[in-house]
């Protein structure tokens, strides 16, 4: 999280300054990240549910069959009856279309974290951007940016997303792009235009603007850097919004996917066997815990960094 | 004070121009229209077709579309619903209103309630394990998958337990021979909530102005006087047992969305506890040998709170919008599944319509803000 930004310059020393500097920061950041505790527990779930997504194509190009474990198309034919208890082979059992879980579930998490990143990243570049432009021209744009932002705040989220992927096909990509605009325009750009307010008012953006700085340089160079902690730290929760708005979508059967976790809850659903928690448990558990987990976690991270971004917070 | 509110008013009016051609775009701008859900029909020529789509305008070009739907707001009718025809889409939504106001209202203000008492606790034991352990298990309710949190209350409360009813609004073997419409009594349930809050907060007010010895034992006991003659009132009436039914049937949702949504309050509450901790009054207080209690209640707390009610304000101009979710779930018929079915009916006024309704209560929520903050912060002035 380096946020010292000087003047553009090639000396080999300064680089190595810089470095240093960012090192530090980062060490010091890190350990007062360590201090949250809920940020280490937020940590370590992400990290549990990056092994599965990352262990999938692995574990299909080796050790699983295909024909039978693919996620989507697969058919367990060593299961008599589906869906089939947990065995050694189906270790979370086999869901009402006779297709292994655990794989679902280890394939899902791939998408939610692309569909989750893609999301925040979009929602933080146009929330950055709009918010240090504001920022910095003030007035009539300012005052136009704001007013729009308004407006997308105004937005009911979930109900709008509903709405939309009702009436228009709506895929993952199309979705986070959804999220990304609602939430970039909204939200977002008021969150950092207010902070960027008080970077446009610092010293080094006047000498930035004395040394001949055009207003690109000044934004992109100066300003943004500045904004990047607490753009990363809106990051985390737009994460969380966006993996929980999808699993809600698909929950209802209203995106056109192929496999997430929201579809294999619906696939339960529309078979009947979501009120039968105890007897097929795996058909239930599995999928709501794991998007309950990781939003959880990218959540408990967001708020982790909260207590270091934000400087009224830190202990005394 | 009067001029700022009256440029605001202009303002928000403008603004809620712009939401309407925003979400009247965004709903119109898919293909298809109503007569879809007839496309599959045999039954139906396409002329017949042909003759729908002309007699709700809806081969007009869009933007004389637009203005008849603007002409439609200003009547105050919001058109007409495509599939409740020919009602109009403000008489369909003032019949769901009501009943996901009372769900979500209900819910908000319990919830806001336990989040600000939970955040002051862990504010005050900031590092504790405490802290750690109510932080970790509210987050995990708040951003809890809510199809499934909810499924498994219904679960072990309605299914397991058979404390509850499954779902839905009432009980319609009870209400078979009830002498009076479910929705006349609801209304009169939502007076007498209105009635009973009233009556407490006035005797609240009057009793911590006073600063009279005994203020509690008052409170007290005005609120369970008041409980007492309501309870009476509907027993003299005979509808009783019937309200008690809706009751009934908002327990159990009500319960699912203050647990999903109190840590929300909670960690804001903490938050602005922990800045406003950092003050010198606090230190002040404390040096004045002030009891920790009361630091924390009287000190701390009061000056906290403008960040919760502007919180509090929004949700309850947001809950207009009702949890698509919880409404589902529940099969409580109010306004987040008239959306749902609006929408996959392709029924687009009902649609734009709630929407902007939403978008009405959540303007006149900014303007409240606004009024309630001169009251509760003396530092802010127009």
């Amino acid at each position: 999280m380096a946020v010292d930004v000087a003047p553009q310059s090639t000396a080999p020393s300064l680089r190595k300054v810089r470095l240093t500097l960012a090192m530090r920061s980062l060490r010091e950041n890190w350990s007062l990240f360590l201090g949250t505790r809920i940020g280490i527990i937020g940590l370590v779930i992400i990290l549990f549910y990056l092994l599965l997504a990352v262990a999938h194509p692995i574990l299909m190009n080796t050790v699983w069959d295909e024909r039978i474990y693919d996620p989507v198309v697969g058919y367990a034919f060593d299961e008599t009856r589906q869906p089939a208890p947990p065995s050694r082979s189906h270790l979370l059992g086999t869901d009402p279309l006779g297709r292994d879980v655990l794989s679902q579930l280890m394939h899902s998490a791939r998408t939610e974290f692309l569909l989750g990143l893609l999301a925040a990243v979009v929602t933080v570049t146009i929330g950055t951007t709009v918010g240090a432009i504001a920022a910095y021209y003030g007035g009539i744009i300012d005052t136009i940016l704001m007013r729009f932002a308004d407006l997308m705040v105004m937005m009911p989220g979930i109900s709008i997303l509903i709405v939309l992927s009702a009436l228009i096909g709506v895929e993952h990509l199309e979705l986070a792009l959804i999220i990304g605009i609602l939430s970039g325009f909204g939200g977002a750009s008021i969150l950092l235009k207010s902070q960027a307010l008080s970077v446009v008012v610092k010293p080094y953006i006047e000498a930035a603007r004395a040394a001949g700085g055009g207003p690109f340089h000044i934004i992109f160079i100066h300003i943004v850097p500045n904004l990047l902690p607490l753009s990363f730290l809106y990051m985390m929760f737009t994460v969380t919004g966006a993996i929980f708005s999808e699993a809600i979508l698909s929950f209802l059967g209203l995106l056109d996917v192929r496999m997430s976790w929201g579809l294999m809850i619906h696939t339960t659903e529309a078979a009947g066997y979501l009120l039968q928690v105890g007897a097929y448990w795996w058909l239930i558990f599995p999928a709501s815990l794991s998007i309950t987990l990781l939003c959880t976690s990218f959540y408990l991270v967001g708020r982790a960094m909260d207590e270091i971004v934000n400087p009224r917070l830190r202990r005394q | 004070m009067a001029r700022y509110l009256i440029s605001r008013t202009l303002q928000i009016l403008l603004t809620l121009f712009a939401f309407i051609c925003i979400v009247f775009f965004i709903v119109n701008a898919q293909p298809g229209d109503i007569s879809n859900v007839y496309a599959m029909n045999p039954e139906l020529p396409p002329d017949a077709r042909e003759r729908l789509q002309n007699q709700f305008g809806l081969n007009e070009p869009l933007w004389k579309q637009f203005l008849v739907y603007v002409r439609n707001v200003l009547t105050g009718s919001f058109g007409v619903s495509f599939s409740f025809y020919p009602r109009t889409v403000a008489d369909v939504i003032m019949e769901r209103l009501p009943r996901t106001v009372a769900l979500f209202f209900t819910a908000t203000v319990f919830s806001f309630y336990l989040g600000f008492l939970l955040g002051k606790i862990i504010a005050w034991r900031r590092g504790g394990w405490t802290e750690y352990a109510t932080t970790i298990g509210g987050v995990t309710l708040y951003t809890v998958f809510t199809p499934w949190f909810a499924l498994m209350m219904i679960w072990l409360f309605a299914f397991k337990a058979g404390w509850f009813p499954i779902g839905k609004f009432l009980d319609p073997v009870l209400w078979r021979e009830a002498p009076i419409d479910a929705n006349t009594l609801f209304g009169r349930m939502m007076l007498t909530a209105l009635v009973l809050s009233i009556v407490v907060f006035v005797v609240f007010i009057i009793t911590t102005r006073l600063r009279i010895a005994g203020a509690r034992l008052i409170q007290l006991g005005s609120i369970v006087a008041s409980i007492a003659v309501m309870f009476g009132v509907w027993r003299l009436t005979g509808h009783g047992k019937y309200a008690w039914d809706i009751v009934n049937h908002m327990v159990l949702p009500v319960l699912t969305l203050t647990l999903i949504s109190f840590a929300g309050t909670m960690l804001l509450t903490r938050n602005s506890m922990l800045e406003t901790m950092r003050e010198d009054f606090v230190l002040a207080a404390r040096a004045k040998g002030l009891p920790e209690k009361a630091v924390r209640d009287k000190h701390v707390a009061r000056n906290a709170l403008l960040p919760v009610v502007t919180s509090l304000v929004f949700s309850l101009a947001f809950a207009v919008d009702g949890g698509v979710i919880i409404e589902s779930v529940f099969s409580w018929p109010g306004m987040g599944q008239t959306l749902v079915s609006a929408a996959i009916t392709e029924d687009l006024p009902l649609a734009v319509g709630a929407f902007v309704f939403v978008g009405i209560f959540v303007l006149l929520a900014h303007l409240a803000v606004d009024v309630i903050y001169v009251f509760l912060d003396p530092r802010i002035r127009y």
